[in-house]
């Protein structure tokens, strides 16, 4: 009783901060009903037993995403605002689309075979969440897992170059021309004749 | 009815996947929202993912939740350091602009 009375409650709030995510005035208020979602999102991962999933999401989501998408909306200085116009001129195609693809998702899932009840796992042999995924992560998947730790290296490097810039005007220490430095270019030695002055020189 | 299957589940994902949609639409100029409403598809894609996992004692369901974690991660990067260039560049985020990206 208790896990359907969460489902409705997680559900409920995930919809509700959805909602709120695509139509909040100010970004910034998107960003955190965005992570609103994420919590409760982990919420219904846990209550289908998949905690590690869930602690991910958390953790990926909430600490990694989320900030990053909050860093960007504060830096950058735009009337937010004058981005909301004209957009009511297309809500209706995008309610038209939105509610037939809901039509249509709702007539698959309902045409769906119900699936047997599954025999549940002996208390006996089963193992927690995270020994199982590790289990198979690392002997069944162990090339898509290489793979995706490439993508975030090219993602990485991608997000390295395109925002680094060279400002120019700045001045800096050049610390391998100070050292590569010479006496010879460094500094001349003149004979003074005696009484003659420094003027000539 | 008072036990939750499958079939709500879905149903949730469905909604929040059509609410992301929407989203596109409804802010079709901001590409910072629009990012967003896309992190909320690939969210309910997760919550299908891992909910077929559970009903079907399958764990690989929720390795590929994992995998569609690690490329959201990498496209949300990637986006905002786009997004962050362009506006240095042109000093807006307006998606009309952004056909100018070409050449």
């Amino acid at each position: 009783m208790i896990g359907v009375i969460a489902f409705y409650l997680f559900s409920f709030l995930l919809l509700v901060s959805a909602f709120f995510v695509i139509s909040a005035r100010n970004p910034v208020y998107s960003v955190l009903f965005l992570i609103l979602a994420f919590f409760n999102a982990a919420g219904l991962f846990v209550l289908l037993g998949a905690e590690f999933v869930a602690m991910i999401l958390v953790i990926v989501y909430v600490g990694a995403v989320a900030v990053l998408f909050l860093f960007v909306v504060m830096m950058l200085d735009i009337n937010f605002s004058d981005l909301r116009k004209g957009a009511m001129q297309f809500v209706p195609f995008g309610l038209a689309l939105g509610g037939l693809l809901l039509a249509e998702l709702v007539v698959l899932y309902s045409a769906w075979p119900e699936i047997p009840a599954q025999t549940a796992i002996d208390p006996a042999v089963a193992v927690d969440n995270t020994r199982a995924l590790g289990a198979v992560l690392y002997t069944d998947y162990v090339f898509p897992f290489q793979v995706s730790g490439l993508i975030l290296l090219v993602a990485m490097i991608g997000a390295i170059v395109l925002t680094h810039r060279t400002r120019s005007g700045v001045l800096r220490q050049k610390v391998a021309e100070q050292v590569s430095r010479q006496q010879s270019e460094a500094m001349t030695i003149q004979k003074v004749s005696s009484g003659a002055g420094v003027d000539h020189v | 009815m008072f036990e939750i299957g499958l079939f709500h589940y879905l149903t949730l994902a469905a909604l929040l996947f059509t609410m992301g949609v929407f989203g596109i639409f409804l802010n079709r100029k901001n590409v910072i929202v629009i990012l967003m409403s896309i992190e909320l598809m690939l969210l309910a894609v997760n919550i299908n993912f891992v909910a077929f996992s559970s009903f079907l004692n399958d764990l690989s369901g929720q390795i590929f939740t994992m995998f569609v974690l690690t490329v959201a991660a990498a496209e949300a990067a990637i986006g905002l350091a786009i997004l962050v260039t362009f506006f240095r560049n042109k000093g807006s985020i307006a998606v009309e602009d952004l056909s100018s990206l070409k050449g």
